[in-house]
């Protein structure tokens, strides 16, 4: 038995964390404007 | 810390040119200039901008690397209807501690320091505690406390800054929208992590195979791949079945149909062969495919949000309240679609037209430029005819509806953009148009390569075939179009031509019919000083008289004179529609109209008129000074630059070049004589009715591409096959365009046609490289040499290759930063 079979699983279930984790973001409108937070973050004063 | 510009020192760095505007950094005409003045302004509205920010401590603004760089154009309405409840009740929303929120659709945002001006009113305004700008959708989102400030005093604010706000309507189907949008991004991001994952399952199969791998191993990666790619097929992969299948029923051709067909034949293989334990497996493929036409099908989206959001504005042109004029005289509100032809309603200063009628009592200037594209306001006084949607700048008027709601010329207007923007057939894209023969191709080509090799060896037979379908999936077929064109619109952005959708940039590459507005279009749109016939003492005089006039035609003698010290005016009557008559440095002056100069007693001038140039038809102003008449000039609206070189290339590729305007006839003529435009293809003496039936009759036969800058022109350019809005239009008449040309003058129209041509090769070059791909594959194919490995290579290497053309292609050129 390969150390791989248990390995495999253990990063997908991090790659689905991952993923969830975006999925959530993208759903409460965090990718909603890529342009005006670009603009703001130069223009601190 | 990054920062950009030069360090803020608090004081304003003087502006490099003495003569340029304070704000706009624009040349300011010399009959502006004002010698004592720290600073000089271009306009009234650019003086207020420029006070605003300096009492606010916000001066940091003109160290910003990219700011407007046009005269502010405050529109003066007082946004009182911002008060009212019904306006509350249908677009403010409270939020917790006491606070309200509102969406606004601001006008004039173009730029990155809109962010910065935008977001700092909290500082300007008291009682607003935040401000948010979305510079792509040009929207703001605004919290105040209703309680110390009304949202009219904001709305003056950012009209005064150069941005007149509007409420955003159709929240209900922004939601919606929105919801669309993010489910788009999380499908991506979705396709993406599976797609890199299976690729890494699949590498170590590919691996395996090279040099030799325990079955067991190979089957705990098959299967790890095959419950990856289930879920990219089910869930982001679904759109690919859905729009498929959605073809298949209305029998309409669609790229998705290959695509789904690839996507279903190479998965059942892999499952199959799993299942099995031997065989390719093309999960890889499969998984890179849904994630790569999902970013392309996700700039498609984006182009076509945009095109939707702009003809929000129109909505927004007519207030929502009227002040009707009761029996006794009392005034009350109400809401102004409740308004019936024959009531009274009162119009005060700085509020918009509620709906069409005649004036019933009061004098006033209108501002119309909404439907006529002319800027200069309109004397109204009792009888003449108001429209809703102007505005009224002087005084108060009372007004007897005789159109109310729909039934407005400027609810027809706006009906017959939507309805141009409803009827213009979709574009079948090059792709789409493809997608039947393709499939059929392909089809045919799978059959033919099955029964081949069952003659000679069935086992591979079916792999052979199914190989065939997954490595002619059109990915780099469907990508070439949205990528280049995403890639264009970008670039062309940059350089000051704002295109809203793909397809008009398919329509512009071939040469067709062409129409031009004249006023704002071909000429600058402004009235200037062309000659002037008469001894210099009389100059002085001129310029002291009219500079207590605010007609266009004063403007032009003030710039075109440009003199600082003038003689004391002592009295001065402006006669509208003659001219100007006043009492000067002791002398009695009258400039005006040559019929008007005469009625006040001056005896005519014995001189022949000078030589103007040919073909210019040009306004007569007589002066008269002490009653005799002591010189003459000449104003006429110029011809821009440019218009002459750039319509003159236009014709040289082919295009069919006329003019629509509402002027009268004989001056169209003489423009399109200076510019070159055969006089048959000109129309003058046209209504905005008019200029859509002319480009309906045309489209009839042929594209048709309208070029115009007001409102007058909206419903043209909405049925036109492409419609283009100019530099200085009226905001509103550009949500009916597909193109804005940010600069003035008519060469970004020349650089706008070359790029769409120059556009449409790079797809063409980037179908025609997808397509080889695909030979290559089908050749391979039928040789029976295809296996798992060469497709997951080919795939990517095809779309890589798309990608690049469309990236690196030469589309249009970018201004210099």
């Amino acid at each position: 038995m390969s150390v791989i079979f248990l390995v495999l699983p253990l990063a997908l279930a991090i790659v689905a964390l991952a993923v969830a984790a975006f999925v959530w973001a993208a759903r409460r409108g965090q990718y909603d404007d890529l342009e005006t937070p670009a603009i703001r973050a130069v223009q601190d004063d | 810390m990054l920062t950009i510009g030069s360090p803020s020192t608090g004081a304003v760095a003087p502006p490099p040119d003495e003569h340029a505007c304070a704000h706009c950094g624009l040349d300011v005409p010399r009959g502006l200039l004002e010698p004592d003045a720290g600073q000089q302004f271009c306009c009234a509205g650019c003086r207020t901008a420029w006070a605003i920010l300096h009492q606010n401590g916000l001066e940091r603004y003109y160290d910003l690397p990219d700011r407007r760089d046009r005269p502010v154009q405050s529109s003066g309405r007082t946004y009182e209807d911002f008060d009212h409840p019904a306006f509350h009740a249908l677009y403010v929303t409270g939020v917790p501690g006491g606070l309200s929120r509102v969406e606004l659709y601001l006008e004039g945002v173009h730029c990155a320091s809109c962010v910065w001006l935008v977001e700092r009113v909290p500082l300007v305004v008291a009682g607003v505690v935040r401000a948010e700008l979305d510079v792509r959708r040009s929207r703001a989102t605004v919290e105040w406390d209703p309680a110390t400030t009304p949202l009219s005093a904001i709305g003056r604010t950012l009209d005064a800054l150069g941005y007149p706000p509007h409420p955003f309507r159709g929240m209900a189907r922004d939601g919606h929208r929105r919801r669309e949008d993010r489910a788009m991004v999380a499908r991506i991001g979705v396709a993406g992590a599976i797609a890199i994952n299976v690729m890494l399952a699949s590498l170590a199969l590919y691996s395996g195979w090279m040099s030799g791998m325990e079955a067991e191993y190979a089957r705990f990666f098959r299967w790890t791949a095959l419950l990856l790619t289930l879920p990219a097929l089910v869930w982001p992969g679904r759109v690919f079945f859905t729009s498929a299948w959605a073809a298949l029923r209305t029998r309409s051709l669609h790229m998705d149909l290959p695509i789904a067909l690839a996507l279903a034949a190479g998965f059942s293989r892999g499952v199959v062969n799993t299942v099995a334990d031997s065989g390719p497996v093309y999960f890889d493929g499969v998984a890179m495919l849904v994630f790569l036409l999902l970013c392309g099908r996700y700039f498609q989206l984006r182009g076509q949000r945009a095109a939707a959001d702009s003809t929000e504005l129109l909505f927004s042109l007519t207030p929502l309240v009227a002040r009707i004029v009761g029996g006794n005289g009392e005034v009350r509100e109400a809401p102004a679609e409740g308004l019936i032809p024959g009531d009274v309603v009162e119009v005060r200063a700085g509020d918009t037209f509620p709906a069409d009628g005649v004036v019933e009592s009061g004098v006033s200037s209108v501002n119309v430029a909404l439907l006529t594209g002319e800027s200069r306001p309109v004397t109204m006084r009792a009888g003449d005819d108001v429209f809703g949607g102007t505005l009224n700048v002087e005084s108060r008027l009372r007004v007897r509806v005789t159109a109310a709601g729909e039934a407005t010329r400027i609810a027809r207007l706006v009906r017959q953009v939507e309805d141009g923007a409803r009827r213009r057939a979709p574009v079948v894209l090059l792709a789409d148009r493809m997608a039947g023969w393709f499939t059929a191709t392909v089809l045919a080509l799978a059959v033919v390569v099955g029964v081949a090799w069952m003659q000679w060896d069935p086992a591979r037979a079916v792999d052979n075939a199914i190989a065939l379908l997954v490595v002619t999936c059109p990915c780099a077929l469907a990508l070439a179009t949205p990528l280049a064109v995403t890639a264009a619109i970008g670039r062309a952005a940059r350089s000051g031509i704002l295109i809203k959708g793909g397809d008009a940039l398919e329509r512009l590459a071939k040469p067709s019919t062409l129409i031009l507005d004249k006023t704002g279009t071909i000429t600058a749109g402004a009235m200037k000083l062309v000659r002037f016939d008469g001894p210099e003492w009389v100059k002085p005089l001129v310029v002291a008289l009219e500079a207590e006039s605010s007609h266009p035609v004063a403007a032009a003698f003030r710039e075109g004179l440009g003199l600082q010290v003038l003689p004391e005016v002592e009295s001065s009557r402006h006669v509208p529609g003659a001219g100007i008559i006043g009492r000067v440095g002791s002398h009695d002056v009258a400039v005006g109209k040559p019929a008007f100069v005469e009625s006040t007693g001056a005896g005519r001038m014995n001189r022949p008129v000078p030589a103007l140039g040919p073909g210019r038809v040009l306004s007569e102003v007589w002066i008269a000074v002490d009653g005799r008449v002591a010189a003459r000039a000449w104003l006429g609206d110029a011809v821009r630059p440019d218009a002459a070189q750039a319509i003159a290339t236009l014709q040289r590729e082919g295009w069919s070049v006329g003019i629509a305007s509402g002027d009268a006839t004989p001056v169209v003529l003489a423009v399109a004589e200076q510019v070159g435009i055969d006089p048959r293809r000109v129309v003058g003496n046209a209504s905005p009715e008019q200029k859509l039936a002319l480009v309906e009759a045309t489209a009839w036969r042929q594209p048709v591409v309208m070029v115009g800058d007001g409102v007058n022109d909206a419903a043209a350019i909405a049925a036109a096959s492409v419609g283009i809005g100019v530099h200085g239009g009226a905001e509103a008449s550009l949500a009916a365009a597909d193109v804005y040309l940010a600069r003035p003058g008519l060469a970004p129209l020349v650089e706008l046609v070359q790029g769409a041509r120059r556009t449409m090769r790079v797809i063409h070059l980037g179908i025609a490289l997808s397509l080889a791909y695909n030979v290559v594959g089908v050749a391979l194919a039928m040789a029976g040499l295809i296996n798992p490995l060469v497709a997951a290579v080919m795939m990517p290497a095809s779309s890589l290759t798309v990608l690049m053309v469309a990236w690196r292609g030469r589309t249009f050129v970018e201004a210099r930063p």
